[in-house]
């Protein structure tokens, strides 16, 4: 019997604001233990919750980057229950009511080749609600310690509906959406910091079969590759429990991504009842059309939407796109530069920015914010060779030091001598003319139609010419001889 | 058995009196701040008002008013006047245990915001005053440490939950004092003390700072000697608070000066629903008298009708206990509060910290909160109990389409004596009139209206328009400066 997987996923991301959800103190992470507390984060008694309206604004423009419907009312409901990393022994969440419903994550799958463009799919969305976050508990020898610095952190989280069907989804869907929140500035979705958890429902059915089989939770999947990779040791496990006659246990699993192997957390026989009902404490808060019109106009061009118009509007082929659209700055760095560097030069602009300046940025260890090199450098750089002026060793000559000193290409070109001297066209002819005197064999070739045969003519023009005359100059004058001879 | 007398004590006189005196420089706040201290020492041992009193602290603040006032910089009518706090409201630096063994040595970080308004105001903050058990009761009794005893009658309990606030105010403890009521405990109290006792309407005053026992319903108010003190210090504490989502953005008028401006004559509803079985003969007597004053000042008075009145209690019950029910869960051992130290595990050290730091009400309280909230009778309890609730309030809005005030008993018989309603049930009916203004969000006050055969004050509840404050107490004052009744003092 053949078997299908399906997924869902449970994401959380945390929002980044500055105060916490509901109470003035700033949110962050990496500082002493409690001290991003107050009495509101501790529960001490008498204190009240008062709501972040940017972490509504946040997940409004998350629900309108995604295509969700948003509620006409954000609405606060109490999810009860005790654990010490929460102070209240009850979180303010959303139940009956999220603020987002319906919408969709669009991911590509990988394509036939590293430079072909793969199947887009959209994810369907159940559901995002906001709600926050809870301390950390850090287990000693003896004792248990918590700290509530996270406490109360804005977090929003995200449910899929269960229709991925694959680990290579799961990861695209991941991928994407990590994009999309950078991209909203909602969240930085490091994962190491935990601004992005991801829990998976999976199940197996047989093909055909329209009723879900008995789902277990991974959690603990604390990387995108991680998730990947535990969701397809989850589907493996499964069906070689099934294939052996076995059933599927209703449980929550816990992966270990170093070890690749999974084991029993807890069965769902200990199911909590949470006893939702509103929070008393909170006033619901309309959101009418101003509200989300307002939102709207904050929301940025989403990376798949830039990588098709990148393909038109600057002929930049799927590899290109592929690297620049899916980081904000990098993409709008390589507008600027590719707009600086006029028209045709679109492509050089590119190759520029992915190949030479990540590298270098990279082995430096540098953010693009810190990049010495503007997008003017490398539309002067991109300009100056389309000219001639800059030959290709002199130019990779001429970024480097450019990306050290930040000083513009044309002064280093002056700087160090490295423009290509202007040749003179009966000096050049010379050349070639010996060259073709010489080298019989390779004319005989290229005249016989071995196009490739030519660049054994090049060589000791090159040479002769110490390496500064122009190549388009030199290919264009060794045609017209050959031609002629 | 005391019978009520009249007293030109300073820590018998009202704020008005002796904003005047300090006005005058005839007193100066340490004066009166000692006399109360002084009052407090000699009385308290039979009182037991209070949970604790810092007398350092209220002298210091005493003599701050003192030097303010003596630079041309008094703040209004409250300077340098002692001010008691139920044990529910944060006073930094302060004690704060709700009565509770969970918080008997919990000291407040940080002030309410009625706290910072009095302080604001230049009242002297004065002493934590008892109750019951995180406010679960109408006795006192429920106070883990110790029974608050009525003035008047020292077998007989002050009321409550505010029992400490009332009970302080009534022997001259302070001269007026805070409480808060969820479903009577300002108001019921006040009747049982022969004191003013004032609800404002639900999101008037903020709760930032005030113990939650449920959200919905709680409203801190004053407890003072007239209604004309009720007004100035109701100034003090109303409006908008932005730590408080439940606090309404309304205007705050002048209330003491809405006690000369507006003269009446109103019409008056008085709801059959409140004046059925289980009233006191007597108390129904006297608030029948102060309504025929109304009538004689030429107020039209009309039958309303208030049908849902008979679900008040249960609804109540099940709205105040849900909630009750999880704002409490932050009590549990691990941040702050009782911890058992007698716990293996988290889960041990939740059930044994409780067990141990709360109460057999709040206990009980807890449990039925929690089964209403449970998956399964979440719709046959909250839900439907919130359904009514919205039934109870449009009671009381259409009456207002006819009347502008309604009146009623506060309570179906004055204080009762100690260990008389062990019953919980029994101990639950003594809000029945109470109660519905609180699952409306109206406004109420209780106005001393006479004293029972056996010396007991008697209170009569007026009952207002949402955020109509200023109607309200000057249709009580009408009543109460006409009257001496809130003027009396027992004789300890």
């Amino acid at each position: 019997m053949k078997y299908e997987a399906v997924i869902g996923l449970e994401v959380h991301v945390q929002i980044k604001t500055h105060s916490k959800m509901f109470t003035r103190v700033a949110a962050g992470y990496g500082q002493p233990a409690n001290t991003l507390t107050d009495p509101v984060v501790l529960a001490l008694p008498g204190v009240l919750p008062v709501m972040n309206k940017a972490a509504l604004d946040a997940i409004i423009k998350a629900g309108l980057l995604l295509g969700c419907d948003i509620a006409p009312v954000c609405k606060w409901d109490r999810k009860n229950y005790f654990y010490p990393d929460s102070p209240k022994n009850y979180q303010i969440s959303q139940f009956d009511q999220p603020i987002c419903l319906n919408g969709s994550v669009e991911i590509e799958l990988p394509g036939a080749a590293r430079n072909i463009q793969g199947e887009h799919k959209k994810i369907a969305l159940t559901r995002i609600h906001l709600e926050e976050d809870v301390g950390k508990l850090n287990h000693e020898a003896f004792d248990s310690l918590v700290d509530y610095n996270r406490a109360g952190t804005p977090l929003m989280e995200i449910v899929s509906e269960p229709v991925i069907k694959s680990a290579e989804e799961a990861y695209a869907y991941l991928t994407s959406l990590r994009a999309t929140m950078i991209y909203g500035g909602i969240s930085d979705c490091d994962m190491e910091k935990g601004q992005l958890r991801c829990d998976a429902n999976i199940s197996i059915r047989p093909v055909g079969e329209t009723k879900l089989g008995t789902k277990v939770e991974l959690k603990n999947l604390n990387s995108i590759s991680y998730v990947r990779d535990g969701i397809a040791h989850e589907i493996q496990r499964q069906l070689a429990v099934t294939q052996a006659g076995g059933t599927i246990v209703q449980e929550t699993r816990d992966y270990d991504g170093q070890t690749g192997t999974s084991q029993s957390l807890r069965s769902k026989e200990m199911a909590h009842d949470y006893r939702y009902f509103p929070d008393p404490d909170l006033m619901p808060v309309k959101v009418d059309a101003a509200w989300k019109a307002r939102i709207q106009g904050e929301c940025p061009e989403l990376p798949f939407v830039k990588q098709t118009r990148f393909q038109a509007e600057y002929a930049l082929p799927y590899t290109l796109t592929s690297v620049l659209v899916w980081d904000r700055a990098l993409a709008a760095y390589f507008e600027e530069a590719a707009k600086l560097a006029g028209p045709g030069k679109a492509q050089a602009v590119g190759n520029w920015i992915v190949n030479d300046l990540q590298r270098e940025l990279g082995a430096a260890k540098l953010d693009l914010a810190d990049s010495k090199v503007r997008p003017a450098h490398i539309a002067e750089l991109v300009k100056l060779i389309d000219a001639g002026t800059l030959l290709s060793n002199a130019a990779k000559e001429v970024f480097i030091a450019m990306f050290a000193s930040g000083e513009a290409p044309a002064a280093i070109v002056a700087s160090k001598g490295l423009a290509a001297a202007p040749i003179d066209n009966a000096e050049l002819e010379g050349w070639c003319r010996e060259a073709i005197a010489a080298n019989a064999k390779s004319v005989a070739e290229f005249k016989a139609g071995k196009e490739s045969a030519i660049n054994g003519l090049k060589g000791p023009i090159m040479k002769a010419s110490k390496g500064k005359a122009n190549p388009k100059l030199v290919d264009e004058t060794l045609r017209r001889l050959l031609a002629e001879a | 058995m005391s019978t009520a007398t009249m007293s030109s004590e300073l820590f018998n006189k009202s704020i008005a009196e002796l904003a005047t005196l300090l006005e005058a420089r005839t007193i100066t706040s340490v004066e009166l701040t000692q006399a109360v201290i002084g009052r407090t020492q000699a009385v308290e041992e039979r009182i037991k008002a209070f949970n604790s009193f810092d007398t350092g602290d209220a002298l210091a603040q005493a003599a701050a008013s003192d030097v303010r006032r003596a630079a041309g910089q008094a703040l209004g009518p409250l300077d340098g006047i002692p001010i008691g706090i139920k044990d529910v409201i944060a006073v930094t630096g302060q004690p704060l245990t709700a009565s509770s063994k969970m918080l008997a040595n919990f000291v407040s970080p940080y002030d309410a915001t009625v706290t910072q308004k009095l302080k604001k105001a230049g009242a002297v903050i004065w002493g934590r005053l008892n109750l019951d058990e995180f406010a679960m009761g109408s006795s006192t009794e429920n106070s883990a440490f110790h029974t608050t005893r009525n003035p008047y009658n020292l077998d007989c309990v002050p009321g409550g939950s505010s029992g400490g606030s009332a009970a302080a105010l009534a022997a001259g403890e302070a001269i007026a004092t805070l409480g808060s009521d969820t479903g009577g405990s300002i108001r019921q109290p006040a009747a049982l003390c022969g004191v003013v006792g004032l609800k404002p309407t639900y999101g008037l005053v903020s709760r930032f700072g005030l113990i939650a026992f449920a959200s919905s319903l709680d409203q801190i108010g004053p407890f003072t000697r007239t209604v004309e003190d009720a007004a100035i210090t109701l100034q003090a504490i109303a409006g908008h608070d932005e730590r408080d989502s439940t606090s309404f953005k309304v205007e705050i008028p002048d209330y003491r000066a809405a006690l000369k401006t507006k003269k009446g004559p109103w019409r008056i509803g008085i709801p059959k629903e409140y004046f059925g079985e289980g009233l006191d003969p007597e108390v129904a007597a006297a608030v029948e008298k102060a309504i025929s004053f109304y009538e004689k000042m030429g107020c039209e008075i009309k039958n309303v009708s208030l049908p849902h009145t008979e679900y008040g209690v249960g609804v109540y019950y099940i709205i105040a206990t849900a909630e009750c029910s999880s704002n409490l869960s932050r009590y549990d051992g691990v941040r702050y509060g009782h911890r058992s130290t007698d716990a293996d595990n988290i889960v041990d050290l939740y059930f044994k910290s409780r067990a141990e730091g709360f109460g057999p009400e709040v206990k009980r309280r807890i449990i039925l909160g929690t089964y209403v909230l449970s998956s399964g009778y979440y719709d046959a309890y909250y839900l439907r109990a919130q359904k009514v609730r919205t039934l109870i309030r449009q009671d009381f809005l259409n009456a207002y389409k006819e009347v502008d005030a309604i009146i009623t008993p506060t309570t179906p018989t004055p204080a009762f004596k100690r260990g008389a309603k062990a019953d919980p049930l029994a101990m639950y009916l003594c809000d029945v009139y109470t109660i519905g203004v609180n699952l409306a969000g109206l406004p109420g006050i209780s106005v001393p209206c006479g004293f029972s055969s056996g010396g007991l004050p008697i209170g009569m509840q007026l009952i207002g328009q949402p955020f109509k404050e200023a109607d309200l107490l000057a249709i009580a004052n009408a009543y109460d400066s006409a009257h001496d009744w809130a003027r009396r003092t027992p004789n300890l």
